[in-house]
């Protein structure tokens, strides 16, 4: 039928248009590398659909004849490859967003080109999508990528996948090739959770079962990929899930109107029903739903509304509410699988700003449990996570707040990480579970934190732990130590046992409780300073393994370098510079280390220095290549008054 | 399926959240209003994201001089019958130079009293974030763009640096000087925005409707003669037809189509053959008169 007859009048076009006004949106995801055909299929849809005006289509024919790769034909992947162009010219390419629409549904598709940053495109286009189509090429059948594909989709809590077996024609439509491909996806393994797996075999390039059957596979009864696309049903799992509704906005015109406007995460809300703010436990009814500018009954997953309740309880941006009986997790902790996506590594320890909902919290890394490889699905230790990889982690917040598992509720489920510096977006993250806190004290958020004042110092913060028997030669060597850093220009402060004894520990004796409580204070000390961008010299003998381990996990990692002064105790008795080995020989000192209390050598510290016939200035420059060699000072440091070395 | 929001509704519930999400993230954000369609849309939106309050933020025009009367009249009832703040910002330098069109074309013109009027106004007032009206479908190098798009203290735009966006978080974290431009009508498309126009009745600036108004032929395009200000060039006759406009900007360099569209379903016909005969699929003669008379009513020169 020629369409255009059919809109002779205006009674008809409204009646048209207002038929369309209904149909429903599908966001769907397209992955797959360059050779797969992407670009054709995106071309394909979008032609087919006839979303291409014809001055594009004109221009598209010629740029077929100039640049096209498939002969006389219309390269249907000039339409969506200007991206490639722009690459070449340094622009980041990352997730472009396509339209076409039939009858029966718009579609948004996002495409995701690029093979570098990869992972952090497909997730950034899989967390608003609906479905996923994965491209396989028929020749090659599943490739790593497709795992990796799959894995992602999964875990960005996709639950439909269409299987685009492309280029059927290259395989000679072979239903037993096909056949294969559907079997071994199948068979893939990785627990995904996909509710419906379509395969479908297609060429986009010549349009076979892409938007119109194939006649050339007879043996293929299923939907084209347009149709499985218009039709497939993806369900309405926000709104049979439990009602959440994350707190936008405080709506209050005047005295006589208190609203609180957002969107529903999830659920269902009716005027009447009851809701219960997660955080304080507080509950209410609730009274007027307002949607745009009208009272309506009740408002669904998705809507964007603003609610009045019948009591005055505290509520604003940021709180969760939801049914009395079916309340979300509150939670100062929590684990997530992150995906990281800044070139500078996630670190435990440091602090980001986590946006979830509407509620911005800062959160410190506390342990990352796993590295997840994306194309083998192998679990591995992970000491930091670098860009595009993903992990399970963990993390303590600065405030309580209200999250449910992603794979219950992609909203509460999912939230952000800033980089307090640079303001970046620098990771995303799935909530697994919420965690909780062995102490419910937790530190004190502040805005300019350890970076911050680090950078301003221009260094990098450490505590240089020198550990050895008394008289071995440690306050000797870190004090040669603290002058040539600080003739380099570096912020420095040493912590002397013995000076640190006559002020903030002049309480304590030399009884092993005492010993362990003297390092205890040290070392939260030298915490505190390193918080503060210094660089710390400890000089203790600090005799027990134990005690230098807990310092050691009180700061971050690279943080602590151990150092052990080596010097056996017979030089030292003989050097004894302040007289301690007679006297202790003597029987006049109790406790002391090496004659009457032990001495645990480090057994890997990070560095070992002997001093027997040795320089002091000499065991000082071992320290000082240390530190250089470990980027903790700059290996040709700018010095003052001095050379570069 | 029947619990699953209409794509109209859908749209329309994300573009409240995100204007939402920049009122209560931004300490001083403003909404730019071109007066067109998209604009129009987007206010309707502001309008109902904060009702029974009054959008939280004022509208800005930044005014080149020289658009249509018929716009600036619209514009003026619009905000009267809001009861919305305005701030309408032209270019000192620009106006005390005289910048027009006619004498120094449209790049040189937009530059000045658009491009530099809107930084100029951005910075005197200090806005930390500014709404656009602007779609993904429009362009292909505006496929990419987020939705929160971040702008440098000097209001330049990085590509390299902009932040991936998640789910519909979105992070609105800017430094002293810094700011956002916020689009709210990303995923719209341009039949997005008539049918919802038409499902709202949303009022329009009447130049959107044909009407019999006096045009002028120059350089392929049909000018409206809108005031004295436009000198009509040897060769050159006032006509009166009946026309249109797809986009409205500044009447001098935009460019009138033939239509008899005068109601908003002949629009809507209009655009939809338009659609149609693009269904057709045939690849199109270029010499093809009918092919350029039908690209003119679409506007594209």
């Amino acid at each position: 039928m020629d369409f255009t007859d059919h809109l002779a009048s205006e009674e008809v076009v409204l009646d048209y248009i207002r038929a369309q006004q209904n149909k429903d949106q599908l966001r769907f995801l397209t992955c797959g590398s360059v050779d797969d055909g992407k670009s054709t299929l995106i071309g394909r849809l979008l032609y087919d659909t006839k979303l291409i005006f014809e001055d594009q289509l004109a221009a598209l024919e010629r740029d077929s004849r100039r640049h096209g790769t498939v002969g006389e034909d219309i390269d249907l992947a000039l339409l969506v490859d200007g991206l490639e162009a722009e690459r070449e010219q340094g622009i980041t390419i990352d997730v472009a967003y396509r339209f076409f629409a039939t009858d029966k549904r718009k579609f948004i598709v996002a495409d995701t080109p690029g093979h570098e940053q990869y992972t952090r495109n497909m997730a950034t286009g899989a967390s608003t999508a609906d479905l996923a189509v994965l491209l396989v090429d028929a020749r090659h059948g599943l490739m790593t990528q497709t795992r990796r594909h799959a894995f992602i989709a999964s875990l960005l809590g996709i639950r439909h996948i269409v299987l685009a077996v492309n280029k059927i024609d290259l395989v000679d439509f072979s239903q037993e090739r096909f056949d294969e491909i559907e079997r071994d996806f199948a068979a893939l393994g990785g627990n995904f959770r996909f509710e419906t797996v379509v395969a479908v075999p297609m060429s986009a390039r010549y349009g076979d079962n892409v938007t119109s059957r194939s006649g050339r596979m007879p043996w293929y009864q299923g939907p084209t990929l347009l149709e499985h696309l218009e039709t497939v049903d993806v369900g309405e799992k926000e709104t049979a899930a439990e009602f959440r509704f994350p707190v936008q906005w405080v709506n209050r015109p005047n005295l006589d109107f208190r609203g609180y406007s957002g969107t529903l995460a999830s659920g269902l809300v009716t005027v009447g029903s009851n809701v219960t703010v997660a955080a304080s436990g507080k509950s209410s009814t609730v009274t007027r739903i307002v949607n745009g500018f009208s009272d309506v009954d009740s408002a669904k997953a998705g809507e964007a509304v603003t609610l009045v309740l019948r009591d005055e309880i505290d509520i604003s941006r940021g709180d969760v509410l939801s049914r009395s009986d079916e309340r979300p997790a509150v939670a100062d902790s929590l684990s997530a699988h992150v995906i990281w996506m800044a070139d500078a590594a996630l670190l435990p320890g440091r602090s980001y700003l986590l946006k979830i909902g509407t509620r911005t919290v800062t959160a410190t890394l506390t342990a990352l449990a796993h590295k997840i490889n994306v194309n083998t699905f192998e679990e591995a230790p992970a000491e930091t996570l670098a860009l595009n990889e993903i992990a399970l982690a963990e993390f303590s917040l600065s405030a309580p707040i209200a999250l449910d598992p992603y794979r219950a509720n992609r909203t509460t489920g999912s939230f952000i990480l800033i980089d307090r510096m640079s303001n970046a977006t620098v990771g995303a993250g799935m909530v697994v579970k919420a965690e909780r806190r062995a102490s419910n004290i937790h530190w004190q958020a502040l805005d300019v934190d350890k970076e911050a004042r680090a950078e301003s110092l221009r260094q990098k913060p450490a505590v240089l732990w020198f550990t050895g028997l008394s008289g071995s030669g440690k306050s000797t060597i870190a004090s040669i130590v603290e002058k040539k850093l600080h003739l380099e220009g570096r912020h420095t402060y040493v912590l002397d046992g013995d000076n640190i004894r006559h002020g903030l520990n002049k309480d304590l004796g030399f009884s092993d409780a005492d010993r362990v409580e003297n390092i205890r204070r040290v070392a939260e000390v030298s915490r505190l300073f390193v918080d503060a961008g210094l660089i710390v010299l400890v000089s203790f003998i600090s005799p027990f393994r134990t005690e230098r381990q807990m310092a050691r996990e009180l700061l971050g990692e690279g943080e602590f370098v151990e150092i052990f002064v080596d010097t056996p105790i017979d030089e030292c008795r003989k050097r004894d510079p302040k007289g301690l080995y007679a006297k202790a020989d003597a029987g006049q000192i109790a406790n002391f280390t090496g004659i009457d209390s032990p001495y645990e050598a480090p057994e890997t510290p990070e560095l070992q220095v002997a001093t027997v016939g040795r320089d002091p200035e000499a065991a000082a420059e071992d320290v000082l290549n240390h530190l250089r060699r470990a980027g903790i000072i700059a290996a040709n440091g700018y010095v003052f008054g001095g050379e570069g070395i | 399926m029947s619990d699953r929001l209409s794509n109209l509704r859908r749209l329309e519930a994300e573009s409240i959240h995100i204007i939402r999400e920049v009122a209560a993230e931004f300490r001083n954000p403003v909404m730019l209003y071109s007066i067109g369609k998209d604009s129009s849309v987007m206010l309707h939106l502001a309008m109902k994201a904060f009702y029974p309050s009054k959008p939280p933020f004022p509208l800005m025009h930044v005014d080149t001089g020289w658009k249509f009367r018929e716009m600036i009249s619209f514009r003026d009832e619009t905000v009267k019958r809001l009861g919305l703040d305005l701030i309408i910002h032209s270019n000192p330098e620009g106006l005390a130079q005289g910048i027009n069109p006619f004498d120094h074309g449209s790049s040189v013109h937009t530059h000045v009293m658009k491009t530099e009027a809107l930084k100029q106004a951005l910075t005197k007032y200090g806005f930390d974030a500014a709404f656009g009206g602007a779609r993904r479908d429009e362009e292909k190098s505006r496929a990419k763009e987020r939705v929160f798009s971040f702008r440098t203290a000097s209001h330049t735009w990085d590509p390299k640096n902009q932040r991936p966006e998640l789910w519909n978080l979105y992070n609105a974290r800017v430094a002293k000087g810094e700011s956002i431009r916020a689009f709210p009508l990303s995923n719209w498309t341009e039949l997005d925005i008539w049918q919802y126009i038409l499902a709202e009745n949303i009022p329009m600036v009447p130049l959107y409707y044909a009407a019999p108004r006096p045009v002028v032929e120059r350089d392929g395009m049909l000018i409206m003669v809108d005031d004295d200000r436009m000198k009509i060039r040897p060769g050159e006759t006032v006509e009166e037809k009946m026309v249109r406009f797809r986009t409205l900007g500044c009447y001098p360099l935009t460019g009138a189509i033939e239509s008899d569209a005068a109601t908003l379903p002949a629009i809507l016909r209009e655009m939809l053959i338009a659609r149609t005969s693009e269904r057709s699929g045939r690849l199109i003669d270029h010499d093809d008169a009918a092919s350029m008379e039908k690209k003119k009513r679409e506007g594209y020169f």
